[in-house]
C-alpha cells in the first residue's frame, strides 16, 4: 500500500524549499524590467554628457541660433543646427500632407464603410506596408519615386526633400489608418444607431459623430505619426542629400537631422573631435523634438478623452 | 459517526472583512463539522463567496483586502504568519464556479496538483490519476481519451474534472463556489449525486444560490445576509422551523 | 405648425445620398492608394532584383564588380544578429512583462516603468545607436562585434515585445490562476506551468514580429560603425560583422546603376526573410487560436 498523497506531499515539501525560489524570482523579474528604465536613463545621460562636451567647444547660442551648418570645412568649422531642423521639418511636411488625408480617409473607410471581409484584406495589407523596412521605402525613393517626379517636374534634382517626403508619407500612412481606426471603432456602436435611425447617412454619421467623438484619438495618431517622420533615417539618407539650407526650397538636396548623424557615423571622424560630439548634439535635439512630440499624443489622448 | 464524536474542521471566530472601505464580512462565527456538508445561502452580493474564499485564502487575491479575527482550521488559525498559504491550500480544495479546467490534456490536469507538489513517479501518477476521476465519478467517461484537452469535453464533465482535480491531492475540506450555477439540470444533478458520495471521505462546504440545492444536499445550512451569519444550523431545521423572520422571508422567496 | 416639412427634406435628400456615395468612393480611393503604393513597390524591386537573384548570389561576398557581388556574409550577419537579439530581448521582454503584469504593485515605480516603456516605444531608432555607440561600442568595448549590435537591436525592440506580452499575459483567464492557486501552488509554479504556457503564441506572435522589425533596421548598425564590405564570416560574437540592411544600403548608395539592380536583389532576399518570418507568426497565430 502506497502512502497518501498527502503524506507524499508532506515528504516531498520537506526536502526542497519552494520559499527560496519564490523569494529570489519577483527580484531578479524586477532587475530585468529595470533593464528599460536603464536603457532610458543610458539614452538620456549619453546624450547630455556627450552634448556638454559639444558645448565647451561649441558655444550654446551659436549650436542654437547659427543659421549655417559647415561642420566639415577645414578653415572655420560652423554648427548653427536651423539648417538640418529646417530640412528635417521641410520632409515632415511633405509627409503629413501625403498621409493624413490619406490616413484618415482609410480609417474611416475602414471603421465606417468596409464590410468584414474587406477589411480581413485591407488590414493586413497596412500591417505589410508598415513592416517594410525603412531602408527598402529609402530605395523607392531614390530609384523609383525620383525619377517619376523628375519627368513630371524637370526642376527636381536627384537629391530633394519632395520625393523622401511622399515615401515618408507612405510609411506613416498605416500608423495614422490603424490607430485613428482603433479611435473611431472605440465610438459605441448604439451611438451610430441612434444617427442612423434618425435618417442620417452613412456619410453624416461619419463625418459629424463618429470623427468628432473620436477626434482625440485621430490627432494622436497624427502626432505619433509626425515623431516617427521626424526620427525616419534610413529614406533621407538615401534620397534627400547631405546639403543643410535654411531656405525654402523643396527641390534641391537638403539635409535632415538623422541623416547629419549617419553621413558622420559613415565617414571617420575620429573619437573625439568637434564633429565627433555634433552628433549628440544634434541627436538630442531629435530625441527633444520626438519626445515633446510623443508626450504631445498622450497628453491629447488623454485630456480630450470622450467618456461614453 | 455520531454527532457527538464529530469534531471541527473549521472554526470562524469574530470574522471581519473588508474591501478597501467595504464593510463585507462582520463578525462571523461559525463552526464547521467534519464529514459533513455545509450549505452557505442567501442573497448575491451578502458574503457568501467572500467567506469561502477567505477559508482558503483566496480572497488575498483581491488587492485592499483586510481582515481580523480568527479562522481555526484543524485547531490552527490559518491567519497566522508561519502558516503559508500554500499549505493551506494543500490542505483545503476548492471548486469554481465556472469550470476552470487548465487548458492542457486530462491527464495533466488531475495530475497537476500532485506533480506541484514534487509527485514525480508515473506509476504513482497514473494511479492517483485514475483514483481522482473515480472519485469524482467520471472515470467511465473519460478513461479512453486522458490525453484529450480538457475543453474538449461538455461543461458538466468539466466540471467533474475540476472536482477530480481537487481530490488528486487528497484534501481534507473541499469547498465548492456555486459549483453547478454555469451546468444544466442533469449535470446539476449528477454533481449533486457526488457532492453526497464525497462526504464520506470529506468535509465539504458549498456556497449556492439555489435554496432547493441547499435543502437537497446539505446536512447544515448557513443563512448570510448583508455579510452577517442570521442563522446557523441543521438543515431541516433551517428549512422546515427558522428562528429568524429574515431566514423565513428568504427561504420563502420573499426576496433575494 | 410643423417645423419641419416633408417636402424640404426629400428635396434635401438627393445631395444628402449624392455627397454620401461621393464620400464613399473617395475614402475608399484613398484606402486603395496605400495599396498601390504597396504593389508598386514590390513590382519594382522584383523586376528589378529578379534577375540578379542566383545562388552566386547567396554565396558570393561583397565586390567592387557589381557581377559578382553577392550577399553571403550579410545573410549570415543577419543570423548572427538574430542569435544575439532573440534570446536577448525575448528574456528581458518577456521578463518585464511578467514583473510587470503578476508582480509589480500599483505604485510610482510601477507606473514609471510602464510609462518609461511606452516613452522608449518612441525612441527614433538612430538615437539608439548613439546609445549603443557610447555604451557598448565605446563604455564596454565590445568593438563593432555582433554582441554590441545585438544588444543594441535588442533594446531597440524591447517595448514591442514586454507589450505584446503584456497583452498575451493579460489575456490568461483569471479562473486559470484561481484553480492553480486553489490547488497550493505557489505563484512561480503558477506561472511557470499555467500562464505562461497558455501566453505562448501571443508572446511567441509579437517576438517574431519585433525581430523582424531588427533584421530590417539600418540606421543603428550604421551609428555603432558595422562594415560593409567583409570578406569573411564571424566565427564568434565578439567578431565584427556586416548585415542585410547594410549591405542594401551600402549598394543602393553608390551612383553606379548595375549597383541598384545588386540592391534589389539584395531586397528580395531581405524580403524573404521577412515573410518567411511573418508567416511563422501567422501559422503559430492560427494553430493556437483560443481554445478556452
Amino acid at each position: 500500500m502506497r502512502p497518501s498523497v498527502q503524506e507524499m506531499i508532506a515528504q516531498s515539501n520537506g526536502k526542497k524549499n519552494k520559499k527560496v525560489i519564490e523569494k529570489i524570482i519577483p527580484i531578479i523579474l524586477f532587475l530585468i524590467a529595470s533593464v528599460s528604465v536603464l536603457t532610458s536613463i543610458g539614452i538620456v545621460l549619453t546624450l547630455i554628457v556627450e552634448t556638454v562636451t559639444f558645448f565647451t567647444r561649441v558655444p550654446f547660442f551659436d549650436f542654437i541660433f547659427g543659421t549655417t551648418w559647415l561642420p566639415f570645412s577645414n578653415k572655420e568649422a560652423q554648427f548653427g543646427i536651423l539648417p538640418l531642423i529646417v530640412g528635417t521639418l521641410k520632409v515632415t511636411l511633405i509627409a503629413v500632407i501625403v498621409a493624413v488625408p490619406i490616413g484618415i480617409s482609410a480609417a474611416i473607410y475602414l471603421s465606417e464603410y468596409a464590410s468584414e471581409n474587406v477589411r480581413r484584406i485591407l488590414k493586413p495589407v497596412l500591417e505589410v506596408l508598415a513592416g517594410v523596412p525603412t531602408i527598402v521605402y529609402g530605395f523607392f525613393a531614390l530609384t523609383f519615386v525620383t525619377p517619376v517626379l523628375q519627368a513630371v517636374f524637370p526642376e527636381i534634382k536627384i537629391f530633394n526633400a519632395i520625393s523622401p517626403g511622399i515615401v515618408v508619407g507612405i510609411m506613416i500612412i498605416p500608423m495614422i489608418a490603424s490607430l485613428s481606426e482603433d479611435a473611431m471603432s472605440s465610438v459605441p456602436k448604439s451611438i451610430r444607431e441612434g444617427a442612423l435611425a434618425m435618417g442620417s447617412t452613412k456619410f453624416e454619421v461619419a463625418w459629424k459623430i463618429t470623427v468628432p467623438a473620436a477626434l482625440s484619438g485621430i490627432i494622436a495618431s497624427v502626432v505619433l505619426a509626425v515623431s516617427r517622420a521626424i526620427g525616419e533615417t534610413m529614406i533621407v539618407s538615401l534620397a534627400a542629400g547631405s546639403t543643410p539650407r535654411l531656405d525654402g526650397d523643396f527641390t534641391g538636396s537638403i539635409q535632415t537631422m538623422t541623416a547629419y548623424i549617419v553621413q558622420v557615423s559613415k565617414g571617420d571622424a575620429g573619437y573625439g573631435t568637434t564633429i565627433y560630439y555634433s552628433i549628440y548634439a544634434v541627436g538630442f535635439t531629435l530625441f527633444v523634438f520626438t519626445m515633446v512630440m510623443n508626450i504631445l499624443a498622450g497628453y491629447v489622448s488623454k485630456r480630450f478623452r470622450e467618456e461614453y | 459517526m455520531t454527532e457527538s464524536a464529530k469534531k471541527a474542521v473549521y472554526e470562524t471566530k469574530q470574522l471581519n472583512l473588508w474591501y478597501g472601505s467595504n464593510h463585507a464580512l462582520k463578525n462571523i462565527d461559525l463552526e464547521i463539522m467534519e464529514n459533513e456538508v455545509t450549505a452557505i445561502i442567501g442573497p448575491s452580493g451578502c458574503g457568501k463567496s467572500t467567506y469561502i474564499k477567505t477559508l482558503n485564502r483566496m480572497v488575498e487575491l483581491v488587492p485592499s483586502v483586510k481582515t481580523s479575527g480568527e479562522i481555526l482550521y484543524r485547531g490552527r488559525n490559518i491567519f497566522n504568519h508561519d502558516y503559508g498559504v500554500e499549505e493551506l491550500r494543500t490542505r483545503v480544495g476548492m471548486v469554481f464556479q465556472k469550470p476552470n479546467p487548465f487548458p492542457k490534456s486530462i491527464y495533466d490536469n488531475i495530475a497537476y496538483g500532485p506533480r506541484i507538489h514534487g509527485i514525480k513517479n508515473k506509476k504513482i501518477l497514473d494511479e492517483i490519476v485514475e483514483k481522482s476521476l473515480r472519485g469524482a465519478a467520471i472515470w467511465d467517461e473519460v478513461k479512453d481519451r486522458l490525453n484529450e484537452n480538457a475543453y474538449s469535453i461538455s461543461g458538466g464533465q468539466q466540471q467533474r474534472i475540476c472536482i477530480a482535480r481537487a481530490l488528486a491531492i487528497e484534501p481534507d475540506v473541499i469547498l465548492m463556489d456555486e459549483p453547478t450555477s454555469a451546468l444544466d439540470p442533469i449535470s446539476t444533478l449528477k454533481v449533486e449525486e457526488l457532492v453526497q458520495e464525497l462526504k464520506k471521505d470529506y468535509s465539504i462546504i458549498i456556497v449556492t444560490h439555489n435554496m432547493q440545492q441547499a435543502a437537497r444536499i446539505s446536512d447544515k445550512t448557513a443563512f448570510f445576509l448583508n455579510g452577517e451569519v442570521v442563522e446557523y444550523d441543521h438543515t431541516d431545521t433551517i428549512f422546515s422551523n427558522p428562528s429568524d423572520k429574515r431566514t423565513e422571508d428568504y427561504i420563502s422567496g420573499r426576496f433575494g | 405648425m410643423r417645423y419641419i416639412e416633408q417636402q424640404t427634406v426629400v428635396k434635401r435628400m438627393n445631395g444628402r445620398l449624392i455627397a454620401n456615395s461621393i464620400f464613399k468612393y473617395i475614402f475608399l480611393a484613398a484606402t486603395l492608394i496605400a495599396l498601390l503604393a504597396l504593389v508598386i513597390l514590390l513590382y519594382r524591386i522584383v523586376t528589378q532584383g529578379a534577375g540578379h537573384l542566383s545562388i552566386e548570389f547567396l554565396t558570393n561576398f561583397a565586390s567592387r564588380f557589381p557581377e559578382k557581388a553577392g550577399i553571403k556574409a550579410a545573410l549570415v550577419g543577419s543570423l548572427w544578429l538574430m542569435l544575439v537579439v532573440a534570446p536577448t530581448s525575448i528574456i528581458l521582454g518577456v521578463g518585464s512583462a511578467i514583473y510587470l503584469e503578476e508582480y509589480a504593485k500599483q505604485n510610482r515605480i510601477t507606473t514609471f516603468i510602464r510609462m518609461n516603456i511606452s516613452n522608449l516605444a518612441g525612441v527614433p531608432s538612430v538615437v539608439f545607436g548613439l546609445l549603443g555607440l557610447t555604451i557598448f561600442v565605446r563604455a564596454l568595448a565590445l568593438g563593432n562585434s555582433v554582441l554590441a549590435a545585438g544588444f543594441t537591436m535588442s533594446l531597440l525592440i524591447l517595448p514591442v515585445i514586454v507589450v505584446a506580452s503584456q497583452e498575451a499575459i493579460r489575456s490568461v483567464p483569471g479562473e486559470l490562476r484561481d484553480a492553480s492557486y486553489g490547488m497550493g501552488a505557489t505563484k512561480w509554479q503558477t506561472i511557470v506551468k499555467i500562464i505562461l504556457p497558455a501566453a505562448i503564441p501571443g508572446i511567441l506572435t509579437g517576438s517574431i514580429l519585433a525581430l523582424s522589425r531588427a533584421i530590417g533596421e539600418t540606421a543603428p548598425l550604421i551609428v555603432i560603425g558595422i562594415p560593409v564590405i567583409i570578406q569573411f564570416l564571424p566565427a564568434g560574437v565578439m567578431d565584427t560583422f556586416t548585415a542585410l540592411p547594410m549591405q542594401i544600403y551600402d549598394w543602393s548608395s553608390r551612383p553606379q546603376q548595375e549597383f541598384q539592380t545588386v540592391a534589389a536583389a539584395g531586397i528580395i532576399v531581405l524580403m524573404a526573410v521577412l515573410l518567411f518570418m511573418n508567416s511563422i507568426a501567422v501559422i503559430i497565430r492560427n494553430k493556437f487560436d483560443k481554445r478556452y
